[in-house]
């Protein structure tokens, strides 16, 4: 497996509060990698770490073999590709203006807006199914639309890493699907690897390659989702009484939380 | 949007109104400005003062121009173009429309260095000094407080009106303890005038300006980027808390050398930026247009302030009615159209 992005030794923490010590993970190249675990394992702090947001106190993040904070920020930018929780879009703004702030780290006071730059954003906006959206504003988008928007913004980045932090929250269950969809596309179609931290186990195993299961600062386990996703597993991170079956859809392990009555008679954890 | 592209890989791209605003409102401040050059005891016409300025005319008419009003003018165009900008600048770093050097205190800052220099007795040359540092020590007080960890614009905000209120409280207790005369002229000081200023009063804002200008004008794409959240910024490549440093160090520069220059002239860095925005309709932070439009607040107040009134006003008056009035104009159509 190669690995152009991870980190080791990792200790991350918010001034004195350490979310995770001594961590080690690697984000196969190709993979659409998905970070999972309970509430408050670390998940997104690895991610905010991964995209140089957070700097470890101890260890280095990667990125093609040199640490990630002695490079410049626009150098990563060009390699490295964040959509974060919940981005703010100006008011007023419109979606392809938007979309096209993604070219940021591609330009210079001398090189504002080439053919390139017009061309890629038409292309994201495409891949994402909003250049029907152009002329419009992005506040009045609906929640799925907006989402597809700033995903066409960080594709326009192009860069062959993208991290993406919960990409899905806010979103209704056909919308999740949808931008889901979107991620696992982009991933087949365009080569790009793909981080996402998820909340719903049952999406991260249909949609990884390659999963990272957290917690408490700790990767459990780390590998295909139909290698790792068992009931034990799910157990031991999230302390989830459950059963595993297949996907009827896909094949993929599907998570089935037990039965209030059943937990009880095995004793299982609340 | 306009593109320019040139065969050698170069490209620009500009906001065809923001342009166009940004023209309009200089060739209009600039013909405000050969009016208010031709006001006086010695009348002059617009054609007179245009001769003078390009050489022409009398010596007396030379000196007139060139030493006694022509410095007003450019103290007016320069305070209002740096207020305006560092209004700009100090909306887009704490990310709420509100934010304005006086909301935030270093006008007060400024103020408390030229109320020391009342209480203790010193020239203008000072005074003018005084208030630079009194604002670029507030401008350090507020960002050892509030920036060292991290930055977050509320916090900016609580902070600063917390040092506005302490400052606003020091400069009472100043007053109180300077001698009645010179508490007259530093009530003046404090409404913010533009009354017999000379080359030396513009010369340190002019240099200001000149530094300040190209740095913010370099910082502004960057600038743009940071309204999309700290994190989506960082992720465009942007290095959001030195580019937070570099912005708050030039604002604060510009809002001390102003008042140094004029006094702390009210309203003008809250108001125009926001009425660039709505002339320009573009989305965001616009420098240009706002720097702009505050120098053509200022010379057009200047202007009223000295011929509506029987008695010549210090231009703060009329910016804080002015001012006040478009901000109450703004908030009511605002919530008219349900955006407040």
């Amino acid at each position: 497996m190669t690995s152009r992005l991870g980190g080791s030794g990792l200790r991350l923490a918010y001034e004195r509060r350490v979310v995770a010590d001594d961590l080690t993970v690697a984000v196969p190249d190709r993979s659409f990698t998905v970070i999972i675990g309970p509430n408050a394992c670390g998940k997104s702090t690895l991610l905010r770490a991964l995209s140089r947001l957070l700097k470890p106190a101890a260890g280095a993040v990667l990125l093609d073999g040199e640490d990630i904070h002695r490079r410049p920020a626009r150098a990563v930018a060009r390699t490295l590709g964040l959509l974060p929780q919940s981005p703010t879009a100006p008011d007023g703004i419109g979606v392809a203006e938007l979309v096209s702030r993604g070219r940021y780290p591609h330009q210079g006071l001398l090189r504002q807006w080439s053919r390139d730059d017009e061309r890629i954003v038409a292309e994201s906006m495409a891949a994402t199914g909003v250049a029907d959206l152009t002329d419009r504003l992005v506040d009045e988008l609906s929640g799925g639309q907006r989402q597809r928007v700033w995903l066409a913004m960080a594709l326009a980045q192009q860069t062959p890493l993208l991290l993406l932090d919960e990409p899905t929250t806010y979103l209704d269950i056909a919308h999740q699907i949808e931008v889901l969809d979107l991620c696992a596309r982009l991933h087949e179609e365009q080569g790009r690897t793909l981080v996402a931290v998820l909340h719903d186990l049952n999406h991260a195993a249909r949609y990884a390659t390659h999963l990272i299961a957290m917690r408490g600062g700790q990767v459990v386990a780390a590998g295909e989702p139909g290698r790792i996703v068992t009931a034990e597993l799910v157990e031991e991170v999230f302390g989830l009484p459950c059963r595993v079956i297949d996907d009827p859809e896909t094949g993929t392990p599907l998570v089935v939380p037990a039965a209030r009555t059943r937990a009880r008679q095995h004793g299982g954890r609340a | 949007m306009i593109v320019i592209r040139t065969p050698g890989g170069f490209s620009l791209r500009v906001h065809a109104r923001a342009l166009t605003v940004g023209a309009v409102g200089t060739l209009l401040a600039l013909a405000v400005g050969v009016l208010a050059v031709g006001h006086g005891d010695y009348p002059m016409s617009p054609a007179d003062v245009l001769r003078t300025l390009t050489g022409g005319g009398s010596a007396a008419e030379q000196f007139i121009v060139v030493e006694l009003r022509l410095p007003r003018l450019v103290t007016a165009l320069a305070v209002g173009a740096a207020l305006g900008l560092a209004g700009a600048v100090f909306q887009a770093l704490v990310r709420n429309p509100l934010g304005s050097p006086d909301v935030l205190g270093f006008t007060q800052g400024a103020a408390t260095g030229a109320l020391l220099v009342v209480v203790v007795g010193g020239g203008s040359t000072a005074l003018a000094g005084a208030a630079a540092a009194g604002g670029v020590v507030t401008g350090l007080l507020i960002y050892l407080v509030a920036w060292r960890r991290g930055v977050h614009g509320y916090r900016l905000v609580l902070v600063g009106i917390g040092v506005s209120a302490i400052l606003t409280g020091v400069n009472g207790y100043l007053l109180t303890r300077a001698p009645l005369m010179e508490a007259a002229r530093a009530m003046l000081w404090l409404t913010g005038s533009l009354d017999g200023r000379g080359w030396s009063d513009a010369g340190p804002l002019l240099v200001a300006l000149a530094v300040t200008v190209p740095v913010l004008l370099a910082c502004g794409p960057a600038l743009r980027m940071t309204e999309l959240g700290d994190d989506a910024a960082s992720g465009l490549g942007v290095p959001v808390a030195r580019l937070r440093m570099v912005l708050l160090a030039a604002a604060v520069l510009l809002v001390s050398l102003s008042a140094a220059a004029a006094g702390p002239v009210s309203f003008v860095a809250l108001t125009a930026p926001h009425l660039a925005r709505r002339l320009t309709r573009a989305p965001g932070t616009n420098l240009l247009p706002a720097a702009v439009v505050g120098a053509l607040i200022l010379v057009v107040a200047d202007q009223m302030a000295q011929r509506i009134f029987p008695q010549q006003l210090p231009v703060g008056v009329v910016t804080g009615v002015l001012g006040g009035g478009y901000l109450v104009w703004l908030l009511a159509t605002e919530r008219r159209a349900g955006r407040l």
